[in-house]
């Protein structure tokens, strides 16, 4: 088995691959298949400041390789993660990372200043939320609320930070270096595209926000060329994300400049996933004689 | 031992058994025996990205029947697939019907709710189980009940089978016999089952939901739920679910 180990800003994971935000919940639910250390890491699900009840159902609908979601947030609040969830996630020996969405930039200044005094490793900083009426998406999608956001959390923020960008924008380059140049120290990358299913009997939406996020292998090319697009533009490792299913993928994606991967659909077709996108890495690995993934990153050769 | 698990079962059956509504029994030697009724299962469907949840009709040591409807592309690719084929399936998930013993059920299905509460006749004495469905081409299991030793009443919405009503014109007549109901079927119907009983026996239903993970993690099947003595929240359909109290519940919300 190859050394499947990668280091972000000095922290090192077990693996590259890490649970996405919002798929995996805080956890508890998929130790039934495996221990946790089966990933690298684990984003948690989106936290606000205070407890949020979330969109009303339909929250869920399936497109053609994919799926849309607007789950709206539904979380317990920062306090409620940090006092029940934090503690036993820090006993799976995995690197977890907690994803932060606010309705204003003092809530993610609050936020990120609390958790600075936990035991998280990352601060990753939700900006690219699509399926909340405030907040969210709407820092992340200028250069200018981006670079605001960023510089106000980095002030609060004694964790690495980490900025989470939406491909909802006209150049996700200028955003990636937006966020650099405000204190950023990782990009994760991509979060949902906006989209949208109608049921033709009822003409309604199928989700009841009427949008959701697409995610799943269909956004797969795109979040790959947007990595591509980042890795040229900033200096910043970067956690890629989108619709990666299959070890394949996480090779795609780590030659088009990732240095660590989350994984979230996919999760919902098979939850055991993780287990062989990491088989299927070390394999490629051995083949090609690649004796550390950090070697992989970015070597795509344009034409 | 795991609470569920995602593993390959082997489809030995796959029988059309009225308009649009298809028979599965499926085999595996560990994941069958762990399930209780009211518990669903997340089918693996090749080339699709979500799982579909289908409710348990029957389970024994080693295999599960699950009778479902073709609703959408997914479950029209689950009724074309070949008896010997291999289903990956994720169960037994959700928290089911809690049955105490010594108690009369009234079980109550309607349509393709009537498929999951075969397995929980079984675990009830004597139980009186009303079945209702639009016509006579969607009557479906009841040699099943009647075998399992339920006492069995047919009714349809036009008069085609059975008698001529609402499984709730039943229920009101039967109500002082029973000292619980458990009821799975169309929301209107779910709604209809819960007023009769409000105020009088407890109800247990049955809901459905558009899932993701099937677990629990995901949160997208939510349902607006208050327990008794607590404040109301957005429970997950697959994990507090897909059975709740009656009582517990914001149907519309």
């Amino acid at each position: 088995m190859s050394d499947l180990s990668v280091k972000i800003c000095g922290v090192e994971f077990n693996n590259p691959l890490i649970a996405a935000s919002g798929t995996f919940g805080f956890g508890r639910e998929f130790a039934e298949f495996y221990p946790l250390s089966t990933l690298g890491g684990i984003s948690c699900k989106g936290i606000t400041l205070k407890e949020r009840p979330g969109n009303p159902a339909p929250r869920i609908a399936e497109t053609e390789g994919g799926i849309l979601n607007a789950v709206g947030l539904q979380n317990p609040g920062v306090d409620h993660f940090i006092e029940y969830d934090l503690p036993w996630l820090k006993q799976q020996n995995t690197r977890i990372i907690a994803n932060i969405a606010g309705n204003t930039q003092e809530d993610y200044c609050a936020m990120a200043e609390k958790l600075s005094d936990t035991d998280v490793d990352f601060i990753e900083l939700n900006i690219s939320c699509p399926n909340v009426k405030s907040g969210g998406v709407q820092f992340g999608t200028s250069c200018e609320s981006v670079g605001a956001i960023t510089a106000a959390v980095r002030r609060y923020c004694k964790k690495p930070l980490m900025v989470k960008l939406s491909p909802n924008v006209t150049d996700i380059a200028e955003i990636a270096k937006s966020a650099e140049f405000s204190g950023a120290d990782v990009i994760s990358m991509i979060n949902t595209l906006t989209g949208m299913r109608i049921d033709i009997n009822t003409g309604r939406p199928i989700i009841r926000n009427n949008t959701g996020g697409l995610s799943g292998p269909a956004v797969f090319p795109v979040a790959l060329r947007m990595v591509w697009q980042v890795y040229n533009a900033v200096k910043l490792p970067i956690v890629a994300m989108g619709g990666i299913s299959k070890w394949q993928d996480a090779v795609e994606m780590f030659m088009a400049g990732a240095s660590a991967l989350q994984i979230g659909t996919v999760l919902f077709n098979d939850p055991y996933a993780p287990v062989k996108i990491n088989e299927g890495l070390s394999a490629y690995m051995d083949e090609k004689g690649i004796e550390k993934l950090s070697d992989l990153t970015g070597t795509v050769k344009p034409w | 031992m795991k609470k569920y698990d995602t593993q390959l079962f082997t489809l030995v059956k796959n029988e059309r058994i009225a308009d649009g509504i298809y028979d599965w029994t499926v085999t595996n030697d560990e994941l069958p025996k762990l399930a209780s009724c009211g518990q669903f299962a997340n089918i693996k469907v090749p080339g699709r990205t979500l799982r579909r949840p289908i409710s348990i009709c029957d389970a024994d040591e080693n295999s599960l029947r699950l009778v479902f409807q073709v609703k959408g592309e997914g479950t029209r690719l689950m009724s074309e697939m070949k008896e010997g084929e291999q289903v990956e399936i994720l169960a037994p998930l959700g928290h089911g019907f809690e049955i105490e013993k010594g108690k009369r059920y009234c079980l109550i299905g309607g349509g393709i709710g009537v498929p999951h509460m075969l397995f929980t006749a079984k675990q009830c004495e004597n139980p009186l189980v009303i079945t209702g469905f639009r016509n006579k081409e969607l009557v479906i299991l009841q040699d099943d009940f009647k075998n399992a030793g339920a006492e069995l009443v047919l009714t349809t919405d036009d008069g085609s089978a059975g008698r001529h009503g609402f499984v709730t014109d039943v229920l009101s007549e039967r109500l002082g016999e029973i000292d619980e109901v458990l009821a799975c079927g169309p929301i209107p119907m779910l709604k209809a089952v819960a007023a009769v009983c409000k105020g009088k026996v407890r109800c247990q239903v049955s809901l459905e939901e558009r899932m993701g993970c099937g677990i629990g993690a995901c949160l997208v099947c939510a349902c607006k739920q208050k327990p008794k003595g607590s404040e109301a929240f957005m429970s997950q359909v697959c994990r507090h679910g897909p059975v709740y109290d009656a009582e517990e519940v914001f149907f519309d919300e």
